[in-house]
């Protein structure tokens, strides 16, 4: 009889567990887009253009242009020079370019800066984790985020154009 | 005694040959050990230009002379932990390793308990009346009056 009583408390702690387990990866697992006018996740991250970390809460005020991206992305390579010639165009009203190199090697993506000639920063993300968290699911894809730190606009995929870019600039700085 | 001894033997014989394959590692056999970031299949199952661009890394390190744990310890630090197809024996990744193990053991433990109780169970039954016991042959033992006659009639038979 106690054998029986410890084998059905052992089963039910099993199942008690095992629901345990599911709510937790139910709750913890990769959120879905995000939501234009929603707050962004925050982040600090290694800088790979230079020493030390870059904390995304550091941009508070200004306008942050988001860009994922990966040197092995074809698309990125097409979009760079877009980004690079915005970040020096609109650096003065205060609006920020950041990188974002994510499931990449280092070394590849510093190689990638030199070629496209990149100087906005660019922070390191080699596990996706945070891509996961603003819910990305390909290379590129681009957050206009408000001085409010809110999402004003999401591209996913290649910018098309300089004045898509801008739109979505003027857009975030109207926010 | 002997059990420890065969068990030994096999521990070093599974031990050489990983050993072996740690110091010079394949990349095909690598390329079952890690995933792929953007698909999470095995490398040797993605043609993701990312899985093309680790294979590269794997080649060139093994051409340098590193062993399988450097490679991979290379990736981890590139892509994070989850870059390898089995977690690593340490931390609470642990678990994972030694939860199937407590289930197996606790399944013995208690199959081991439930025989044992089983066969008790059995043996107390068969003992509950010792051999002899007039009443083990099935039937209610015999009041005693009818035992006292029948002990009468046996004697006077007897005499």
């Amino acid at each position: 009889m106690p054998l029986r009583v410890v084998a059905q408390g052992l089963a039910l702690a099993l199942v008690v567990g095992l629901l345990a387990l599911l709510i937790w990866k139910l709750s913890h697992g990769p959120p879905g887009k995000l939501a234009v006018g929603s707050r962004v996740p925050g982040f600090t991250l290694s800088r790979v253009d230079a020493p030390g970390h870059l904390a995304l809460s550091s941009l508070r005020g200004k306008v942050v242009v988001l860009n994922f991206w990966a040197s092995w992305c074809v698309p990125c390579k097409q979009e760079a020079p877009l980004l690079e010639s915005a970040s020096k165009r609109w650096r003065a009203r205060g609006v920020v370019v950041l990188g974002v190199d994510s499931r990449d090697f280092t070394g590849d993506a510093r190689r990638f800066m030199r070629k496209y000639q990149l100087t906005y920063p660019v922070v390191r993300d080699g596990s996706g984790s945070r891509a996961d968290s603003y819910g990305v699911d390909g290379y590129p894809e681009t957050f206009f985020i408000g001085p409010d730190g809110r999402l004003s606009r999401h591209l996913v995929g290649q910018i098309a154009s300089r004045a898509q870019l801008d739109a979505g600039i003027r857009k975030a700085l109207r926010a | 005694m002997n059990g420890i001894a065969a068990a030994v033997v096999l521990a070093l014989a599974l031990a050489a040959p990983a050993l072996a394959s740690d110091r010079h590692p394949s990349l095909a056999e690598l390329e079952t050990e890690l995933i792929c970031p953007t698909c999470h299949t095995t490398l040797d199952q993605s043609s993701a230009p990312i899985a093309d661009r680790m294979r590269a890394f794997i080649r060139a390190r093994i051409a340098a002379g590193d062993t399988g744990g450097e490679i991979k310890a290379k990736l981890v630090a590139q892509f994070g932990p989850a870059v390898l197809a089995s977690p690593p024996k340490k931390g609470l990744d642990l678990l994972v390793w030694l939860l199937p193990l407590a289930g197996v053991v606790a399944g013995a433990v208690v199959l081991g308990v439930l025989a044992r109780r089983w066969s008790r169970g059995r043996g107390g039954e068969a003992g509950a009346r010792p051999p002899g016991d007039p009443g083990s042959n099935g039937r209610p033992p015999l009041g005693p009056d009818v035992e006292r006659r029948v002990d009468e009639e046996l004697a006077r038979f007897d005499s």
